[in-house]
């Protein structure tokens, strides 16, 4: 199914900046971290110093080119730094250190799956290394600018799709998906609030079959729900344009969320001469083939073949999907799975535990039962220790901080009986109890059955094995 | 004889030896600066306290002996490198009183060795010039003067002016230099002293205020050759902040200076024989080939096809590279400011205000040659023929080890001359510029006297990192030349 907007179609195509995850800047030594106190975090080649120099951080380079693998790319292994000339204040250099003509990474894709199941490849145009500029703050004064230059010179990278996408819903996916990547690779914390990941989202409208017609540029997009909103409110401003019999003119945007509307920015005319040119502070980057072979080889697994690897496990494919939708459940999972019945685990990790989770708004993350213990509460329920039920009174200690579930056990008394000896006595004293039930279901009343079982569990303080129960008390009542 | 009578190389031991101390040394050139500089104008800044501060503890070190190659020299820094602590100019008023708290990797090596600093030395506004004139901070004067009109005061040379100077009038016992296009080779044969610049990526750039980033070289001023190889040493080395410094071990460039010429061969580029050459110039590069002949060097003719767009070529990469490497200075963060109403009119006046016209000339030829529809046409064809410039080179050194060439096609002129006309003054660098666009070490050599009893200085450019061989031929001219004359204006 195409998605239109009446007769009209869409076409999306995404850059998204995505800041490099890494101790140290670009091409500074001064660190990173976000929410430091203004210009705490800078260096003086950050900050555009006389005879100050850029020198490449090895690790930008090799995240690069780990984001560039992860994304079925091509990696380049030459490639050049220009400079991109522009005044502002937040710009301390007067130009922007980016790779212009000679991207890092070339062409790659993305396979986005849709809520209706269905898959789509995205193809990505190429992943570029840059430095982030300063940040202005104009609301701080009546009559100055504060500048904070923390961001100066810390790495991103701009991954530039191809115009691939037609829908909100694809763009969106699209967005997901990528930041899915960039978490499992540990190239991108991905946080799209702390603007550690934003899109400009490229918008044009066409009839089914035309070429394409002029797009704008929405810049700054930085949730995946704000991208599909921006890109639905674009497409119809532009439809109205056309069927008003005017133009749309190319122009950059920006996306106002609390009045949901794109406002013009600036128009193509105002667009500035970035006078690009190799910058001659730094050669040529040249890659050795080895040593991007040696990060492929320890590449983590990305979220595609580990949810394969999942459903081959046995799972269904929506709990592989949910599970492999971040990578910190992915990891807790299999260390609660390792070498134990993957369904069960499964089960109770995204039953019981994610209602725990939600319950108690703790994040997997932070968890509040460490994967390990809930392994071993498995490890209980298959040596028929705990019942099912007995195993969720368990849990509920677990998460109460009692502590391991053998302690728990140990401590409450909640080791499941399955001594048939013990079993028997329940049920012949449930029997000489309830004489005239069992007279009716000898008489054929075989739905009594299961007030038999009650009674049994309930004189074993529910610790009785339900199967051997069931078995034991199958062949008593019938005489 | 005075202290300020010895060169580097025999300060050096005259301070071992304890016949002086470095004190000594220092006051004799703090004296002789307080005498000359009002009137040649070197020093933008003297640093007469912490010098001395400098040499009682390289005293002391001498004393233990635990003194370094440069124990108690002392040596003026052309201000162009950022000295932690004392005022960096770039003799640009944009700068204002602009202190770096960080010391650039060139001159923390000569501290690093035992140098004492007396200074920074005057220079064009941000080395951008050919006769110290563009300086903020005013004109140098050339301490040599015509015999036959003593009273026209003559310029330096440029961009190093003040290095030049200072050595020449012995205000400095060595400088420090940088050469973007023949900004030390220019002033030192104008200057009648020996200057060298190394292989591009021999020394870091790392903290010297950037004029053109892949022409910029440093390298040293000195009063002969073996001084500018004892100099060389400690400026030289990789710096893992430069990236464009190479990673090479750094020879003993002294040992190369006596080694003589015999066996080497010499080319001599016939492109450089230039219509309209001064015949003083023409004969004393003839000199020059009869004197390395004499030396055991066999002569080469050899050509160098694309010299004649050097000129040109080198004023579309410098100034595109200026016009970039200068938008820092925008009042924003350090140096002088001039309010406005908003952010452009803050920059369009402190740009104004804080550039000189030489300066602002070169940042806009540097944005048209890089500017949309003309990048292709200017600075990418700069960029082709600057690999033929190259490859010209390379084909020379399969024919010969090194390259005698003038150093300039004049003697200095004086301060009023040329000054109004940009292209004549570009053409001071006609047999430098190569060797910056091609990375390759060139170093002048004072070999002889005009008509006017002014010093004309001969050049030898080599194969890249080989500042050895440079060392060698330029040691036999020093030997055959046997320059001895003196300026006017002299401690």
């Amino acid at each position: 199914m195409t998605y239109m907007i009446g007769d009209w179609e869409l076409v999306i195509g995404l850059e998204v900046h995505a800041q490099v995850t890494s101790q140290a800047k670009l091409f500074s030594g001064a660190a990173t971290a976000f929410g430091a106190s203004p210009n705490s975090q800078v260096s003086f080649i950050d900050a555009g110093f006389p005879g100050m120099l850029p020198s490449i951080n090895a690790e930008c380079v090799a995240q690069a080119v780990r984001t560039g693998l992860g994304l079925n790319a091509q990696i380049n292994l030459w490639s050049r730094f220009d400079r991109k000339n522009y005044f502002y204040a937040d710009l301390p250099q007067g130009y922007q250190i980016s790779q212009f003509a000679h991207p890092i990474v070339g062409t790659g894709e993305i396979e986005i799956t849709l809520d209706d199941g269905s898959k789509k490849i995205i193809g990505i145009t190429r992943l570029h290394l840059e430095q982030d500029a300063g940040k202005s703050q104009h609301d701080q004064h009546p009559s100055k600018s504060f500048i904070d230059l923390n961001r100066s010179g810390v790495a991103l990278m701009e991954i530039v799709s191809e115009p691939d996408m037609r829908s909100p819903e694809e763009a969106g996916a699209y967005v997901a998906k990528l930041r899915q990547i960039l978490r499992y690779l540990g190239t991108c914390d991905g946080n799209m609030d702390e603007g550690s990941m934003r899109a400009d989202v490229n918008v044009s409208v066409r009839k089914p079959g035309e070429g394409f017609r002029t797009r704008c540029e929405i810049k700054n997009v930085n949730s995946v729900k704000f991208v599909m909103q921006a890109v639905e409110v674009e497409a119809r401003r532009q439809i109205e344009v056309w069927e008003s019999g005017e133009e749309v003119h190319q122009e950059t945007r920006l996306f106002d969320t609390a009045r949901g509307v794109t406002r013009s920015m600036r128009s193509k005319e105002d667009a500035h001469d970035y006078r690009y040119f190799p910058d001659p502070d730094l050669p040529p980057l040249v890659l050795d083939a080895g040593w991007v072979e040696q990060l492929k080889a320890n590449l983590p697994e990305l979220p595609d073949a580990r949810r394969a690897r999942y459903v081959a496990m046995g799972l269904t494919p929506y709990d592989a999907h949910v599970l492999t939708l971040d990578r910190e459940t992915a990891v807790f999972f299999e260390t609660m799975a390792r070498g134990r019945d993957a369904k069960l685990a499964a089960n109770w990790l995204t039953g019981d535990y994610f209602a725990a989770l939600n319950r108690l708004k703790r994040d997997i993350a932070d968890p509040p039962v460490s994967a390990e213990h809930m392994g071993e509460l498995l490890d209980l329920i298959a040596d028929k220790t705990l019942s099912g039920t007995i195993a969720k009174q368990v849990f509920e200690h677990m998460l109460a901080g009692e502590g391991a579930p053998g302690a728990i056990v140990g401590a409450r008394g909640l080791k499941q009986v399955t001594d048939t000896g013990a079993i028997e006595a329940a049920i012949r004293g449930v029997m000489e109890a309830n004489a005239d039930k069992l007279a009716e279901y000898r008489s054929g009343k075989e739905k009594l059955f299961g007030f038999f079982v009650g009674q049994v569990m309930k004189a074993m303080a529910g610790k009785g094995n339900p199967a051997a129960v069931n078995e034991l008390l199958k062949a008593m009542l019938a005489g | 004889m005075r202290p300020t009578d010895l060169s580097l190389a025999q300060a050096r031991l005259a301070l071992d030896a304890r016949q002086i101390s470095a004190r000594e040394l220092t006051q004799a050139y703090l004296d002789a600066i307080a005498a000359l500089n009002p009137r040649l104008n070197a020093y933008i800044t003297v640093t007469a306290e912490a010098a001395l501060t400098a040499a009682d503890a390289a005293d002391t070190k001498l004393a233990a002996g635990q003194g370094g190659p440069l124990e108690g020299i002392p040596l003026g820094i052309k201000d162009l490198f950022c000295t932690a602590g004392t005022r960096t100019t770039a003799a640009s008023r944009i700068l204002g009183d602009f202190t770096p708290p960080y010391e650039s990797t060139i001159t923390r090596q000569l501290l690093r060795d035992g140098a004492v600093f007396l200074g920074k030395l005057n220079l064009d506004e941000f080395a951008m010039g050919s006769s110290n004139a563009t300086s903020a901070f005013g004109p140098v004067e050339n301490p040599w003067s015509r015999r036959n009109d003593p009273d026209t005061r003559l310029v330096p040379g440029g961009s190093s002016g003040g290095s030049a100077a200072a050595v020449a009038a012995r205000i400095a016992l060595g400088a420090t230099a940088t050469d973007t296009g023949g900004s030390i080779r220019q002033p030192a044969a104008f200057c009648g002293v020996a200057g060298i610049k190394p292989t591009y990526g021999r020394c870091s750039r790392f903290g010297v205020v950037a004029f053109a980033s892949s022409l910029d070289q440093a390298g040293p001023i000195a009063r002969d050759v073996m001084d500018c190889a004892v100099l060389l040493r400690s400026m030289s080395g990789f710096d893992p902040q430069d990236s464009t410094s190479v990673d090479m071990a750094v020879p003993d460039f002294a040992a190369a200076v006596g080694r003589g010429v015999r066996g080497m061969r010499i080319g001599i580029p016939q492109e450089y024989r230039m219509a309209g050459m001064p015949a003083e110039i023409e004969a004393l590069w003839s000199q020059g080939i009869a004197w390395l002949r004499d030396a055991g060097a066999s002569i080469v003719d050899v050509s160098l096809p694309h010299t004649k767009y050097a000129l040109p070529t080198y004023y579309i990469v410098a100034p595109a590279e200026a016009s970039s490497n200068l938008a820092r200075y925008d009042g924003v963060r350090f140096g002088a400011r001039v309010a406005g109403a908003d952010l452009t009119e803050l920059y369009e006046k402190t740009r104004a205000a804080g550039f000189g016209a030489e300066v602002k000339r070169r940042i806009m030829i540097g944005t048209y040659v890089l500017s949309a529809g003309y990048y292709d046409a200017y600075y990418l064809k700069a960029q082709q023929v600057r690999a033929l410039i190259k490859r010209d080179f390379d084909l020379a050194w399969e024919q010969c080890d090194a390259l005698l060439t003038p150093a300039t096609p004049s003697a200095a002129f004086g301060l009023d001359e040329k000054q109004d006309d940009p292209l004549a003054m570009y053409l001071n660098d006609i047999f430098t510029v190569t060797a910056n666009l091609a990375g390759l070490p060139g170093m002048a050599v004072p070999a002889g006297l005009d008509g006017q009893g002014l010093p004309l200085g001969l050049q030898i450019i080599g194969r890249p990192f080989d500042e050895e061989g440079v060392f060698a031929v330029a040691g036999a001219v020093e030997r055959a030349a046997g320059f001895s004359a003196l300026p006017g204006v002299i401690a």
